[in-house]
């Protein structure tokens, strides 16, 4: 950023502008850096290069990676596949799965507030003649377990579902849903990138067979994820999406990314390390944030279980006031709304939708991601920004006086505007 | 995205906010858009009996900057015009004033909607009082 003001608040300094978009990405974590750099160097070997030392060095340094990344979700180190990222994770998964076990079934479950990464993948599965079903999600932003029993039929053979979501923070009852497929002899894949490090996450205990991940919603480079494979109890075969070299054990051909599979690794560790202490920090300054902008506003909605939500995501609806128009009038701060004048769809989130909110306040949407380098001195800031921002836009907007009036919005017959 | 300066001159500055007593027969108002589709503009004129000029215009808009800056420019512009002058404005001309790119055309194309229908609005009440000639143009 080439604009970087000093704001006085209180009786500290702010530096602007704040980054308060952590599901966006993360920044990448120093130490992760300084651990990534001499692969760019000096070690620079291609890991698959098996007679040098440039090779031995690389391809010690991924396989450390690996041990630490299986070491954070339970998993061994030989179950790690790497790759591009969690789209392509997501995508291997799924298409992998379906390639693989298609003699056996054709029906996959998802549900309706997945990733596009997920929500795609299956839209081009039902091209080639799979049946998807994508289960609705309750107001709270969870599946209802019944719903995904009743979906289940002996054609079923994966069932996808994220563990926490990028909008909401909601985590899904994953446990559950792992032991129900285990029941049914059906796989369980999982888009985990959000829950990776904020909270436990365990592919035994949590009854995972696939499980996406990316770096940099994790403090590390952007460009590299991995997907867990389940090597036993069950076996869990792909067929692969990449053909070439056979790296991977086969399941994704390329060479591998060695300085970002170090800062991935790093990360992972870091996050190992220090994730109960930073999950507490982030669920405090998550909650003085909530509280100190519901404390000064009325009509503000919570979007999402507080209960079942990661701890460092906030997405709120402030009544009667547009997303853009708030994001611009908030324009030292880094977040993101469910507005449609701000997605490339010109259509508002479909994961908000999703929750049955109303079209309406999924325009009204504000999502806070807090991240590990926020500061209390940061909440304040945005919380007061947040608050005088959406009154001087009340001000201005006549639906906040129409509901001042008394009149039940619900019930106006709004003229049919011609562009939409 | 990158407003235009204007855009944010209105967005920061808007011209003209607030509310006239729409019980007034000198008074229109016009209510467009929906708040499902993300933007609502309620644009009010008064309008003087004898010379049927606007001399006052109001606005409240729940829409994102574009919106607001559009209808903002909307109320500078009717004031001090004819009914019908008023009727002339083309949304074409609030793109070119704000530099709104493609995808924000649709907030120019509800201001002028607003005008409309607060003009309309106007000659409704006209119509049903002493100038029922005034009920033809209202198709305009």
């Amino acid at each position: 950023m080439s604009t970087n003001v000093i704001e006085q608040h209180g009786n500290k300094d702010v530096k602007l502008p704040i980054y308060m978009d952590n599901h966006a990405t993360t920044r990448t974590d120093p130490r992760v850096l300084e651990e990534m750099l001499p692969y760019f160097t000096e070690h620079f070997g291609n890991a698959a290069s098996r007679n040098h030392e440039f090779g031995w060095v690389a391809e010690q340094a991924v396989e450390q990676s690996r041990e630490r990344i299986a070491k954070l979700i339970g998993a061994t180190s030989k179950e790690i596949i790497f790759t591009s990222g969690a789209t392509e994770s997501n995508n291997l998964a799924i298409k992998g799965v379906a390639e693989m076990y298609r003699e056996k079934g054709n029906h996959i479950i998802t549900q309706a507030i997945e990733h596009k990464a997920v929500l795609d993948t299956c839209k081009r599965l039902e091209k080639h003649g799979f049946r998807v079903t994508y289960l609705p999600v309750q107001k709270d932003g969870r599946i209802d377990l019944d719903d995904l029993k009743r979906a289940m039929d002996d054609k079923t053979i994966l069932v996808s579902i994220m563990t926490a979501n990028n909008e909401i923070g909601v985590l899904q009852p994953i446990r559950e849903i792992g032991a129900l497929c285990h029941e049914r002899g059906v796989l369980f894949h999982t888009d985990a990138v959000q829950a990776i490090g904020k909270v436990p996450f365990n592919v035994i205990q949590d009854n995972v067979d696939l499980a996406s991940i990316t770096a940099h919603k994790l403090y590390g480079p952007k460009g590299v994820g991995a997907l867990y494979v389940r090597r036993k109890n069950p076996r869990v075969q792909l067929v692969a999406q990449i053909d070439g070299g056979g790296h991977e054990r086969g399941m994704r051909s390329g060479t591998l990314n060695v300085p970002g599979i170090v800062g991935l690794g790093k990360a992972c560790e870091i996050a190992n390390l220090g994730m109960a202490e930073e999950s507490k920090k982030m669920s405090v300054l998550r909650d003085r944030l909530k509280d100190k902008i519901m404390g000064q506003l009325d009509e503000v909605y919570i979007n999402g279980s507080m209960e079942h939500r990661l701890p460092n995501n906030l997405n709120i609806s402030f009544a009667y006031v547009e997303g853009e128009s708030l994001l611009m009038g908030i324009n030292d701060i880094a977040v993101s709304s469910g507005s449609a004048c701000t997605s490339a769809t010109l259509e508002p989130s479909y994961v908000l939708k999703g929750l049955g909110a109303g079209d309406d306040l999924a325009h009204s949407s504000i999502r806070f991601g807090l991240g590990r380098f926020n500061t209390e001195a940061e909440v304040d800031y945005v919380a007061q920004r947040v608050v005088e921002t959406v009154t001087r836009l009340r001000e201005l907007s006549p639906l906040y006086e129409m509901a001042k009036e008394g009149i039940d919005l619900s019930k106006v017959q709004w003229a049919a505007e011609p562009t939409h | 995205m990158a407003y235009s300066d204007k855009v944010l001159d209105h967005y920061t500055n808007p011209r003209n906010v607030g509310s006239l007593d729409k019980s007034s027969s000198e008074v229109g108002t016009g209510l467009v858009g929906a708040p499902e589709c993300g933007d609502v503009m309620k644009l009010q004129i008064k309008v003087n009996p004898v010379t049927n000029i606007i001399e006052d215009a109001k606005f409240k808009t729940f829409g994102c900057g574009s919106a607001i800056a559009s209808s903002s420019l909307a109320t500078e512009w009717v004031k001090g015009k004819t009914v019908d002058e008023a009727l002339q404005i083309k949304n074409t001309e609030i793109v070119k004033e704000l530099s709104l790119p493609p995808v924000k055309i649709h907030c120019s194309v509800l201001a002028e909607d607003a005008i409309r229908a607060a003009i309309g609005d106007w000659k409704k009440k006209h119509a049903s009082q002493d100038q029922p000639a005034a009920a033809v143009a209202q198709q305009a």
